[in-house]
């Protein structure tokens, strides 16, 4: 059975089916990421003085992402109008580069998501706080190490970056450490989405995005690698194809374009 | 055969490959104008403006820009047909009804209890 309109224009619409279909998704996907930046500016509006951080993030990997990003929107471009030309050598090239750039965007995330899991935060019976990234190559049981690491006496110093100069070695004999008030274990805590609202809702935001970019990525690579004999069959259905996947990759792409001042300057 | 489809497909879309070759110029002219944008949302952040409202306002005006841009351009919505249009019409519709009605939320203090 023939699929109407796969191809050629609709007559009332003018446009190819899946190119309609797109569209309504992508108005979809604006309510789900709008509900969650609605989410973003409740918690942040709501929350106490000196409880939001700034600038906790890697703003240079947040920008170098954003780049990632725009070159691979710029790719995906180039790599339709080049079918539209007949360059289908040059289509293979362009899209490749797409798909490169979603993986380093994506190794960039994780790399990120990786300090994240790696940063601690420790409250001592003294009622100072030390806070840093923690020593993995520790295997001394009676201490807590960090590689790098800060004291403070306030929670709210934690919410701004620290100077690198404040920095050094720190390791806390795990005596030291407060117990937890449900008396499961010791008030030690990395910067994970339980750490606090602005990580839940980063984390979430983040996420979500990334399993987007994993979707784009798959999708671009099938029409890429597995599909492209369709070229040769049906060069103008392939084409479409490409098109409506470069839509929601530049969706993609603008999701970002929000997230990035959202959460990494503001 | 083969050349004449792509012909067709690229006429039958409103893109001749004239205009491709075209595009692709604007396309790239749109991706360095989005860098350089990504570059101001930066350094506006870190600048003193007196005030924290401006470098949020700044910034969400740059990055609104850039947003039109992607759309614009690289979705191509400055030259669709007009059923996209009226798509885009009833989303920004409700967008707008869901921000309306985040704001309103906003008149009312603890709403949300946070750590």
């Amino acid at each position: 059975m023939e699929i109407p309109y796969a191809v050629k224009a609709r007559p009332d619409t003018g446009l190819y089916n899946a190119k309609v279909g797109i569209w309504l998704f992508l108005a979809s996907e604006v309510m789900l990421f709008g509900a969650l930046f609605s989410s973003y500016i409740l918690l942040r509006v709501n929350a106490d003085p000196g409880t939001w951080p700034l600038h906790l993030l890697n703003v240079k990997l947040g920008a170098l992402n954003t780049i990632v990003l725009i070159l691979s929107s710029v790719t995906v471009v180039f790599g339709w109008a080049s079918l539209k030309m007949n360059q289908f050598g040059s289509y293979k090239i362009f899209q490749g580069i797409t798909i490169l750039c979603a993986l380093t965007f994506l190794g960039i995330k994780s790399f990120e998501y990786r300090d994240k899991f790696n940063h601690y935060e420790v409250q001592l019976k003294n009622n100072t706080i030390v806070d840093g990234h923690k020593d993995g190559g520790n295997t001394d049981t009676n201490f807590f190490a960090f590689e790098s690491a800060r004291t403070v006496t306030n929670h709210s110093e934690l919410m701004s970056p620290p100077e690198e100069s404040t920095l050094k070695e720190i390791k806390v004999p795990m005596s030291e450490i407060k117990d937890r008030a449900d008396g499961k274990g010791k008030e030690i805590e990395n910067y994970g989405p339980w750490h606090s609202s602005y990580f839940a809702i980063y984390f979430v935001l983040t996420g979500l995005h990334a399993l987007h970019v994993i979707g784009g990525m798959i999708v671009i690579f099938v029409i890429w690698g597995p599909l492209a004999k369709v070229w040769k069959t049906d060069p103008e259905r392939y084409t479409n194809r490409v098109e409506v996947s470069g839509l929601f990759w530049h969706f993609v792409d603008l999701i970002w374009i929000f997230l990035f001042p959202v959460l990494y300057l503001l | 055969m083969h050349q004449t489809t792509i012909e067709q497909a690229a006429a039958g879309d409103g893109h001749s490959i004239a205009e491709a070759k075209k595009h692709m110029r604007t396309y790239a002219i749109v991706g360095v104008a989005l860098a350089i944008g990504t570059g101001l949302t930066v350094w506006a952040a870190f600048i003193n403006f007196g005030s924290r409202e401006i470098n949020i306002i700044a910034a969400l005006i740059i990055a609104s820009t850039k947003g039109f841009l992607v759309a614009g351009f690289f979705m191509h919505l400055i030259s669709e047909k007009k059923l996209i249009y009226s798509v885009m019409v009833c989303t920004v519709f409700f967008f707008a009804a869901l921000m309306f009605l985040t704001l309103m939320s906003m008149q009312h203090d603890n709403i949300v209890h946070m750590r």
